[in-house]
């Protein structure tokens, strides 16, 4: 009658969640949408150390903030900015579309499908519409 | 008829022990959206308006973070914001970090740095806009 205590740990060989996606199930659009939001939130979160980096050297003088901007400038601190910028407004655009769902709108499979690529669109609308703004202006 | 059977179902020791749904997670939930929708707003500003900066110029952004309303949005922002990723990466280390020490070490770990940087962010802002001749 006793049920079994919860195990601590897993028999060899039982997958790890997600393990469906690939062997199991083909990748689609909402699968694979839904997966970017949690990396790019993931990603966010790991990028908010840099942007209290930045705002840590602008209070510590011209000197601190002399040494991160040339970072910023460089390279690979413009990639990181390009995909950070991007991470934001993908994670932005997607979460509407969560909130969206929240309310009870938009899961006709149609819709869902719709409202994925109309946000991947927003999302790398808002992008160049930054990057416009901080190269034009 | 539908009460008497959806009642049936559950078995007297788990009703005895109160067993069913967790009788919380609402709250979590709630946070989770409404710091959501007031990053909508905040994240958009911030982007749009760093994004007008001479980023590089330390004259033009340390103007632009001495104001006061500027000061105050982006107190606003850090704090939604890390509130915000505190919840998310929570949720990410419950969903793929097994065994239950692991687990624990990780969300305190986690909890702690959100803490850590939302407090050096907001009082990196408050220190240039204070300080402000």
């Amino acid at each position: 009658m006793s049920s079994p205590a919860p195990q601590e740990t897993r028999p060899a060989g039982r997958p790890l969640s997600p393990f469906m996606i690939g062997p199991y199930y083909r990748p689609q659009l909402t699968s694979m949408l839904s997966i970017v939001h949690r990396l790019t939130g993931v990603g966010l979160s790991v990028g908010t150390v840099l942007l209290v980096g930045w705002l840590v050297a602008l209070a510590s003088g011209p000197w601190a903030y002399a040494a991160f901007a040339t970072h910023v400038a460089a390279w690979y601190g413009q990639v990181l900015l390009l995909g950070w910028s991007w991470a934001l407004l993908y994670h932005l655009c997607n979460g509407i579309r969560h909130l969206a769902w929240d309310l009870g709108y938009g899961y006709s499979i149609p819709a869902v499908y719709r409202s994925g690529y109309l946000m991947v669109a927003c999302s790398l609308l808002l992008t160049a519409a930054a990057w416009g703004v901080a190269y034009v202006l | 008829m539908s009460s008497k059977s959806a009642a049936s179902l559950r078995s007297p020791l788990g009703r005895a022990r109160g067993y069913g749904s967790a009788k919380e997670g609402v709250q979590t939930y709630l946070a989770e959206r409404i710091s959501a929708v007031a990053l909508v707003p905040l994240a958009l500003w911030f982007v749009f308006s760093v994004a007008q900066l001479p980023m590089l110029s330390y004259p033009a952004v340390r103007h632009w973070a001495e104001a006061p309303s500027v000061a105050v949005m982006l107190s606003l922002f850090l704090a939604v914001l890390f509130y915000h990723s505190s919840l998310g990466v929570k949720v990410v280390v419950e969903d793929y970090v097994a065994g239950e020490g692991k687990k624990l070490v990780m969300l305190l770990f986690v909890k702690f740095a959100h803490a850590a940087l939302a407090a050096a962010g907001i009082f990196a802002v408050l220190k240039i806009a204070l300080g402000a001749p």
